[in-house]
């Protein structure tokens, strides 16, 4: 019985350690490629799993939402309308240094949050929205579980793939080229604001999707779901702690500190009530010591980017 | 609605929230023009300032007004101890990478004040107090002291940073670093008094919100962007031009209500801030652009 309840809950780390890799490697996009700030992961998240949920959910009277379409129309547009309030916020931020675009995106995180509550017409406001589906949701438990841990690891490998290709194709080493010596890479020819523009609203998509992931797993979505700083915070940590600019480091950080993250609170729930709030805390304060000594100790990550100076060839 | 009671019930209100952004602003204006970088902890510093306060009130049984100096003294001290433990050894690299650093400190500084003040709402004072009748304009004592203490913060900065030799240190630091040193400013001098003056900044705007509205964890993380937006909107590195920014967002915020719904008060900054960004990155006053 023991035994089981372990396994259970090693699926279930699994499945949200793969939606925080993909997080993370939208970060990586972001940050790891291109060197852009964004404090505002939540609220992407947030805009992901709230556009499948209304687009896949059952209807309900008094709700505009309810479309009971595919669950992959869902997906397809919480990573579209992810990138739809991606453009603006970087069109108007990118033109300056990114810690414009970091308050900004703080701005549309509280924004997205204020909407979610206010707007009971779309979102259902605090009380959420329920029912949504689930692939093979109507299997048994464990299976049901196994074939979403599967879906996710399909999802983090495709999106892995696909990131990979991109940073090893001429379009990464144009990033890396802006981000390292932006004056270069303009004097080069290359669009600086576009390109940029490009890599923000492409890891604002996989945030998106992430997002979509979560929600169909967990059948139901409220404001409250998330902590919108906490979990912000915990993919910046994945991704400094993993190694910025390594796609494998993002990965790896997502396993190592959502493990944590995890593990600490089943121990700390043991406290007693009074305790266990104050230990929430500790925890918070702990992981934003974390950043500190990484930054400080081993800003380059557990697995450096790989600085790849292929020599000339003979002749 | 009578002239007097959009006085009353508007401009009042917005003028006393514009006075509490404006003292964050200025403090966020410094950071950004001087050691150019966006410091997000910087309302989390004044809710601590708001709760060194709030400790001095409980544990010395003062009045709140004799407890604003001490607890800007400790966030003062406080702010200078957060440099030179977690911002201090990146002052070589990117200045992108303080920023981050700012804001782990944000949650560290949180996470404290929720560990030690817990959750719930708290205040300096109980009980409801009458506002007096300065003909027809209804003010609250607090309210008027806020207003008078802005002007005298906002004029003694003024003057320290215009006629003082360290005054004139900062400032030219903030149009040339690279100059500024060449002339033998001491830049380690330099940033310590500019973290001090930040840090006492950020815990007079904490324990004004505080005692105009209440005590909360996440109060100075609510600030930090109709703080920011302030500090935009004048430019960066004009102390006039934060608190003109401060009390245009303060005001605009209060009278977002007349054509919005009440819960997107709130988002009026971040309006705010992406409108200047588009049309004049450089703020009223043509501060900087980073």
């Amino acid at each position: 019985m023991e035994l089981i309840g372990l396994a259970n809950y090693a699926i279930f780390l699994g499945i949200l350690i793969g939606i925080y890799a993909l997080l993370s490697l939208g970060l990586n996009i972001q940050w790891g490629f291109t060197g852009l700030f964004n404090a505002g992961i939540a609220g992407f998240f947030a805009i992901g799993a709230y556009t499948t949920a209304i687009l896949t959910s059952p209807h309900l009277p008094g709700r505009v939402g309810g479309f009971e379409m595919p669950i992959l129309v869902g997906w397809a547009g919480a990573m579209i309308v992810a990138g739809l309030i991606a453009w603006p916020i970087g069109k108007i931020c990118l033109r300056f240094r990114s810690d414009y675009l970091a308050i900004a995106t703080i701005g549309v995180a509280e924004i997205i949050r204020l909407a979610i509550r206010t707007e009971e017409w779309l979102t259902g406001g605090t009380r959420g929205i329920t029912g949504i589906p689930r692939p093979f949701g109507d299997l048994p438990y464990v299976q049901s579980q196994l074939a979403y841990l599967v879906i996710v690891a399909l999802a983090v490998l495709i999106v892995y793939l696909l990131v990979e290709r991109q940073l090893h194709a001429p379009w990464g080493r144009m990033m890396r080229a802006i981000r390292d010596n932006e004056g270069a890479a303009a004097a080069m020819g290359k669009r600086i604001e576009a390109r940029r523009l490009q890599a923000f609203i492409f890891g604002s998509t996989l945030m998106g999707l992430a997002g979509a992931l979560f929600v169909h797993f967990n059948r139901s979505i409220t404001p409250e779901a998330i902590d919108p700083m906490i979990a912000t915070f915990l993919i910046w940590i994945m991704l400094i702690l993993g190694g910025s600019g390594n796609n494998r480091g993002a990965i790896l950080g997502a396993v190592v500190i959502w493990t944590i993250w995890s593990v600490s609170e089943i121990l700390t729930d043991r406290l007693p009530t009074e305790m266990a709030i104050q230990a929430k805390y500790v925890r918070v304060f702990i992981i934003g010591l974390m950043l500190q000594l990484v930054l400080r100790f081993r800003p380059e990550g557990i697995l450096p980017e790989e600085r790849r100076t292929r020599t000339a060839p003979p002749g | 609605m009578t002239a007097i009671d959009f006085i009353n019930f508007y401009i009042v209100p917005g003028l006393v929230l514009g006075s509490i952004y404006a003292v964050g602003a200025i403090g966020i204006t410094m950071v950004f023009g001087i050691l150019r970088f966006a410091h997000l902890a910087h309302g989390d510093l004044a809710t601590m300032g708001a709760f060194f306060a709030l400790a001095a009130v409980t544990l010395l049984g003062v009045d709140p007004w004799v407890a604003l100096p001490v607890a800007m003294i400790l966030a003062a001290a406080l702010a200078v101890g957060l440099d030179r433990t977690f911002y201090d050894y990146l002052r070589d690299r990117p200045k992108i990478l303080t920023v981050m650093a700012s804001l782990g400190v944000a949650l560290m500084v949180r996470a404290v004040i929720q560990v030690v003040w817990g959750t719930d709402p708290q205040t300096y004072q109980r009980g409801i107090v009458r506002p007096d009748n300065y003909f027809g304009i209804l003010l609250r004592n607090r309210e008027l002291y806020t207003l008078l203490a802005v002007v005298v913060i906002v004029v003694a900065l003024e003057t320290f940073l215009r006629k003082s030799k360290w005054g004139k240190a900062m400032r030219a630091m903030s149009d040339n670093p690279d100059l500024a040193r060449l002339s033998g400013v001491d830049i380690r001098h330099v940033t310590v008094l500019t973290w001090a003056i930040v840090g006492a900044l950020c815990a007079a705007s904490g324990f004004f919100l505080g005692i105009n509205t209440e005590l909360h964890s996440m109060m100075g993380w609510h600030m930090l962007l109709p703080m920011f937006a302030a500090a935009i909107l004048g430019g960066v590195g004009r102390v006039q031009g934060a608190v003109l920014g401060g009390f245009i967002v303060g005001l605009a915020e209060e009278l977002s209500i007349l054509v919005m719904p009440g819960p997107y008060k709130s988002a009026t900054a971040f309006v705010i801030l992406l409108a200047i960004l588009l049309v004049r990155p450089r703020g009223l006053l043509n501060g900087k652009v980073l």
